[in-house]
């Protein structure tokens, strides 16, 4: 028997599958994330060369702005997969990663406010970087909007894979909105980024608390997803042999 | 051809457009956002005077004073062509303020050539340096006869 993964396209098999992964993603997460924030709050240095204890938010908000683009890319891929094979589970996927990723858009805005007030001065500023991640996350909320709009679910999919697409063009932009020649001539607030002058544990407390994020979003995408499953397939005899 | 092949060449083509928007969008923004004038355009008096303008530039070291009767701070600002600035403020400067860093500074230019700044935000680099590792690697590429010295 040769395993199949467009067997796992149609929601009757990949609603057990999903069930059987949920909580092995729910223990990576909460192991990885503890773990990656003890690290970052109790292994790493207490004062930088320029900022004080408050640059620990870093390991929050940059594993957060990290999820808000990802998962936004992964959105729209989801869209196109559903758009190209017209397949039902895909758009579902896509639906199900818009309110995670608005969600993660959000704690990324929130906790670079708080950061930016003690270390720059201000909640908010107009930096391109902070103008689009913005705009992200009014993409994701837009996403929502229109697909709950439509009351047609697969007009509603496609639409909003249309639109989650066109906002695609944004997030490269955030990716290079602070790499510009003269940091003194530059109106970003936000520096460049590069991994080069980050402290080894402060490194690891980032990345190891980003793949907790990523195992989180995993976790609630699929549990949102079945639910999602279970309501468009409600007329199916799977469903309510269930 | 399938219908399943025209979907895909018309999302093909609707990525390489939206990537194409997003090329033009970051030429547009490179550093450019939001006006931002340097010392030398302040002399060279392309700034307007009286209109809320920011300015951006390095802290000059040994120039930040404070008054000791009122709530004001006095610095100066260089560009890459030590083109100088004075920026007033009677607003707070943030944790990351220092002589030596970056800083952005929304206010308005006067005729006195000063400029009165009503916010002043600080920068930083994309160091995250412990400052004793800093200080080691100071010592480190120090000459030890300079250190026997106490000269640091």
């Amino acid at each position: 028997m040769t395993f199949s993964w467009f067997k796992y396209a149609a929601p009757i098999n990949f609603y057990p599958l999903a069930g059987k992964v949920i909580p092995l993603f729910w223990f990576l997460a909460i192991t990885l994330t503890s773990f990656g924030l003890y690290w970052g709050f109790f292994q790493t240095p207490d004062v930088l060369s320029d900022q004080k204890q408050y640059y620990r938010i870093i390991f929050v908000h940059v594993a957060a702005s990290w999820m808000g683009m990802w998962l936004y890319a992964m959105m729209v891929f989801w869209g196109l997969v559903g758009l190209v094979f017209n397949t039902r589970l895909s758009f579902m996927m896509a639906k199900a990663t818009s309110t995670t990723g608005a969600l993660m858009a959000f704690i990324a805005l929130i906790s670079g406010a708080v950061w930016g007030k003690v270390s720059w001065g201000t909640w908010w500023d107009w930096d391109p970087r902070l103008t689009m991640s913005l705009i992200l996350m009014f993409l994701y909320i837009g996403y929502i909007a229109l697909h709950s709009a439509i009351d047609n679910s697969r007009r509603a999919d496609k639409a909003a894979a249309v639109l989650s697409l066109v906002g695609l063009a944004i997030v490269p932009v955030i990716y290079y909105s602070v790499n510009c020649p003269n940091p003194n001539e530059c109106s970003s607030l936000h520096q460049e980024s590069s991994f080069k002058g980050v402290e080894s544990n402060i490194l690891l407390g980032m990345l190891i608390t980003a793949l907790g994020f990523w195992m989180y979003s995993f976790a609630t995408i699929l549990m949102r997803v079945r639910n999602i499953i279970l309501e468009r397939e409600i007329n199916t005899k799977w469903v309510s042999e269930l | 051809m399938k219908a399943r092949q025209k979907r895909l060449i018309f999302v093909l083509l609707g990525i390489v457009a939206v990537m194409g928007a997003s090329f033009l969008i970051n030429k547009a923004m490179q550093g450019n956002f939001y006006k931002l004038y340097t010392p030398k355009a302040v002399l060279a008096g392309e700034v307007p005077i009286g209109q809320v303008v920011r300015i951006g530039g390095l802290v000059k070291k040994g120039s930040l004073k404070r008054s000791n009767t009122k709530m004001e701070a006095r610095f100066i600002v260089l560009d890459r062509n030590k083109n100088e600035v004075t920026i007033v403020t009677n607003k707070i400067l943030p944790d990351l303020f220092k002589e030596g860093k970056s800083q952005v500074a929304r206010g308005v230019l006067k005729e006195d050539g000063i400029f009165y700044a009503e916010e002043v935000l600080a920068k930083h680099d994309a160091n995250y340096m412990p400052t004793e590792v800093k200080d080691i690697l100071k010592e480190e590429h120090t000459p030890i006869t300079k250190v026997k010295e106490g000269v640091k």
